[in-house]
């Protein structure tokens, strides 16, 4: 094994993580930071340019409140989730987000516009873009604001390291060198964790070569949850997952086929299930009030397709973008305007794909699929934890001061809008828990009111704090470990002699150890058939989560013997330990919410129904203390800082 | 499969420590055989074919495959981004050849200006403006409850 040398950076507030948020934490925290003098510095696993959710792209910029309110937004988003919201963050992110779009629409992103200069909007909220170098020009923008010096890139932080003096204050971080031999110890009074939300916890639909064609990232390993929970910091709605209902196989958007198009959805043998739902005696009247109101919240929308798909045998769902075409179509005054329409739809559906899903596109082309011919098939996708979309997993974190009743105030407010109930420890984007529906555009703006609070954290605390060196030593020790016990154990079994046109050979047998690929299946295994996967169509209860419990101790175990064959396969380990922590918390809180309050995400056969007075007027929260390897399950308060008279739709 | 790199078309990014490839992979996959000069994808499962590597190439080396576990063959996707459009060509299984060409950016690379030309604006620390607000919010004053 080749020897490790340590990197030394100190710095005043490090960004970890920089798709959308950190971008966004970069662009705010470079002004203020430099107005401050406070340090600044990112680092990210991969290269900024590309890195996170939006790395492939985006069709759509999913929150632009134009002359809505906040409180409008907060109708929307509290409904969506079936009234888990927290309202000062949604409405704190739903005042600046026009800002956040403008300046973004100045780096450089094509929004559309019509005729008079106005956005095209491809619903209420929801802006549509040319989105393919999205991610490309927010992150220049955050590069140039935080200077090129102080980017590092292609470093996968492991762990946050404590202030020894006060166990509840972060003072560093460690991690290495994806392509290096090299340790990162850092060291800082503050952090923005931004680090995505989490894929593959659970089994993906497809499990061959097409692994990796999750809704999500498959970079996204769930160490936003990791690194909060790790540190102590105080979590909520863990069991909240999101689950979209996408174009079969390939994931591709529905977005611009439901909103823009107006395309419908039916059973297999076409019954309607969204309006039958809706009507008198309809299933969606089982759920109030979130069932009765339009939009219909995501997770219902989902439920009636699993009743169709799985209690009836309906399925699958096709959604029948031939009839929609033909709709818009109709309209053409004639033969030439007709066509003309058509092509104009065309290149717009097949850039939803291009610049978000190629794969959908390629997909489509290798079946012949052309969508004014016939539907396609929808379908749900495996359970995600996304904090950005219609999920709600991630962090506990102080709200706004001025976004808050008397109530509200001891609860959801401790000094640092975005602060985690870790001194110094502060979240944004995937990483906030209960600040749903911020998207791209949210999320960027999410890791600017970080920015901002996490420079004042750092001007108000200006001691270095200090963290335990011993322990350094220890997580030097541990990181390595998959590499070393690779080595020591890679003899015992034998391997063929083949010449491969690869330096490695694809998986080993050793009964010593297990690779990074076996964990991840192992995992997957577990959460899909026991903690409500596809493969269980989404069913759970107490008995199917405690055994996964008892799996998931066995798997935690034999995660001390993984093994690692580069550096590549190491990133692989410890993406897969940060994974299973939050399959942990996450099994731990569907455990002790008695209740199902999103069917269509998942459902407690135990306990099938909503309960509304027991579980409607409060927040899962959980605390992990690392050294004793113990989580404490807790409930904070829903307080609404509104009355919501009517609710604003999409 | 992910993105796969033809052999006769790669050359290493001569000269450089890494390829282009290697640089843009957000999932670290695309790895540089030193000893031979080509790059390839180490883990194609792993792929999510958001085709950046595609796109970065400069010898157009690396090309996408779909997914063998449910696409059929015989399809292409192929992007060509330049920089202010995207020119893209989709060749179906059964021979159709559709050409989309959209719009990537409005700004000359290196030119995102992180205030957005809106200034930096009258926040403080102890407010609750952020940087160029008001004035990137294009309104006269930040929201706030009771408004």
């Amino acid at each position: 094994m080749q020897e490790f040398k340590t990197v030394e950076v100190e710095t005043d507030l490090l960004i970890i993580g920089a798709g959308m948020a950190g971008a966004g934490a970069c662009v705010e925290g470079g002004h203020w930071a430099k107005e401050n003098n406070v340090k600044l510095t990112v680092v990210d696993k991969a290269a900024m340019e590309r890195s996170g959710a939006v790395g492939m792209g985006l069709s759509a910029i999913n929150q632009y409140q134009g002359e809505n309110t906040p409180v409008d937004y907060l109708s929307y988003v509290r409904q969506d989730l079936m009234g888990l919201c927290r309202d000062d963050l949604v409405m704190d992110i739903s005042r600046h987000v026009n800002g956040s779009v403008h300046m973004i629409e100045r780096f450089g992103l094509p929004i559309w516009l019509d005729a008079d200069g106005n956005y095209v909007h491809e619903g209420r909220w929801q802006l549509m873009i040319n989105g393919e170098s999205y991610k490309a020009i927010v992150a220049e923008a955050g590069k140039t604001a935080v200077g090129m010096d102080n980017v590092i890139e292609r470093v996968f932080v492991l762990r946050l390291l404590l202030d020894k003096n006060d166990k509840n204050k972060v003072a560093g971080a460690i991690g290495f060198s994806v392509r290096d031999p090299e340790i990162y110890v850092f060291k800082f009074k503050a952090c923005i964790v931004s680090s995505g939300g989490a894929v593959h916890v659970f089994r993906p639909r497809s499990t061959g070569e097409g692994l990796g064609r999750a809704w999500y990232p498959p970079w996204n390993a769930g160490s936003s949850s990791y690194l909060t929970t790790t540190a102590g910091a105080e979590m909520t709605s863990q069991e909240v997952v999101f689950i979209p209902a996408r174009f079969k196989d390939g994931y591709g958007p529905v977005g611009a086929w439901f909103l823009l198009f107006k395309a419908s959805a039916t059973s297999a043998t076409g019954f309607n299930y969204m309006a039958e739902g809706l009507a008198e005696g309809g299933e969606l009247h089982n759920w109030p009030p979130y069932g009765e109101v339009k939009p219909i919240p995501t997770c219902l929308r989902n439920h009636l397709m699993m009743i169709e798909c799985y209690r009836k045998g309906d399925g699958p769902i096709f959604i029948h973008t031939d009839k929609a075409i033909a709709k818009i179509a109709e309209q053409a005054p004639d033969e030439k305007a007709y066509k003309k329409e058509l092509k104009k739809l065309e290149a717009e559906a097949w850039e939803d794909f291009l610049d978000m899903t190629i794969s959908q596109a390629i997909l489509w082309a290798a079946k012949d699929v052309f969508p004014e011919e016939g539907p396609s098939e929808i379908m749900p996708s495996e359970p995600y934890f996304i904090g950005s979309h219609s999920g709600a997993s991630g962090a506990w974190v102080s709200g706004p001061e001025d976004i808050q009743i008397d109530e509200s105030k001891n609860e959801y407010f401790w000094g640092y809008n975005r602060m985690t109930t870790v001194k110094g420890l502060f979240a944004a984007g995937d990483g906030v828990g209960v600040s749903s529906h911020k998207f791209s555009s949210g999320s960027f703006t999410e890791g600017r009111i970080a920015a901002k609070a996490a420079v004042k954290f750092c001007v108000e605390n200006p001691e270095m704090p200090e963290f335990d060196r011993a322990e350094v030593d220890k997580f030097k020790e541990l990181i390595v470990r998959p590499l070393k016990h690779y080595e020591a154990h890679k003899n015992y079994t034998t391997l063929g002699t083949t010449t491969k046109k690869y330096d490695l050979p694809v998986e080993e047998v050793n009964p010593n150890y297990i690779t990074p690929k076996m964990a991840i299946f192992r995992l997957n295994k577990i959460m899909d058939e026991y903690v409500a996967g596809w493969g269980a169509q989404y069913n759970c209860s107490a008995i199917t989560l405690n055994i996964a419990l008892d799996l998931l101790k066995l798997l935690k175990e034999d995660l001390s013997k993984l093994a690692a064959r580069n550096l590549h396969e190491l990133m692989r380990c410890w993406e897969n330990v940060h994974r299973t922590q939050i399959a942990e918390a996450h099994t731990r809180h569907k455990l002790f919410r008695e209740e199902t309050r999103w069917p269509g995400y998942y459902y407690r056969s135990d306990f099938s129904k909503m309960d509304e007075d027991k579980w409607g007027k409060v927040f899962v929260n959980s605390v992990y203390d690392a050294e004793k390897d113990e989580f404490t399950m807790l409930t904070r308060p829903i307080i609404h800082l509104v009355d919501i008279k009517e609710v604003v739709g999409m | 499969m992910p993105s796969f790199v033809i052999d006769e078309k790669c050359d290493g990014c001569k000269g450089g420590d890494k390829t282009a490839c290697m640089y843009i992979c957000p999932n670290d996959l695309m790895v540089l055989d030193v000893d031979r000069m080509k790059a390839y994808n180490s883990e194609p499962d792993m792929c999510w074919e958001c085709f950046n590597c595609v796109k970065i190439c400069p010898t157009q080396a690396v090309e996408v495959r779909g997914y063998a576990d449910f696409t059929p063959l015989g399809a292409s996707v192929m992007p060509m981004r330049g920089s202010e459009d995207i020119m893209w060509t989709v060749k179906f299984r059964g021979g159709t050849i559709k050409r989309f060409k959209f719009p990537i950016r409005t700004t000359p690379e290196g030119e995102a200006k992180p205030d957005g030309g809106f200034g930096v604006g009258p926040g403080t620390l102890n407010d609750q403006l952020l940087f160029t607000e008001p004035a990137s919010l294009k309104a006269d004053k930040l929201w706030t409850l009771g408004d």
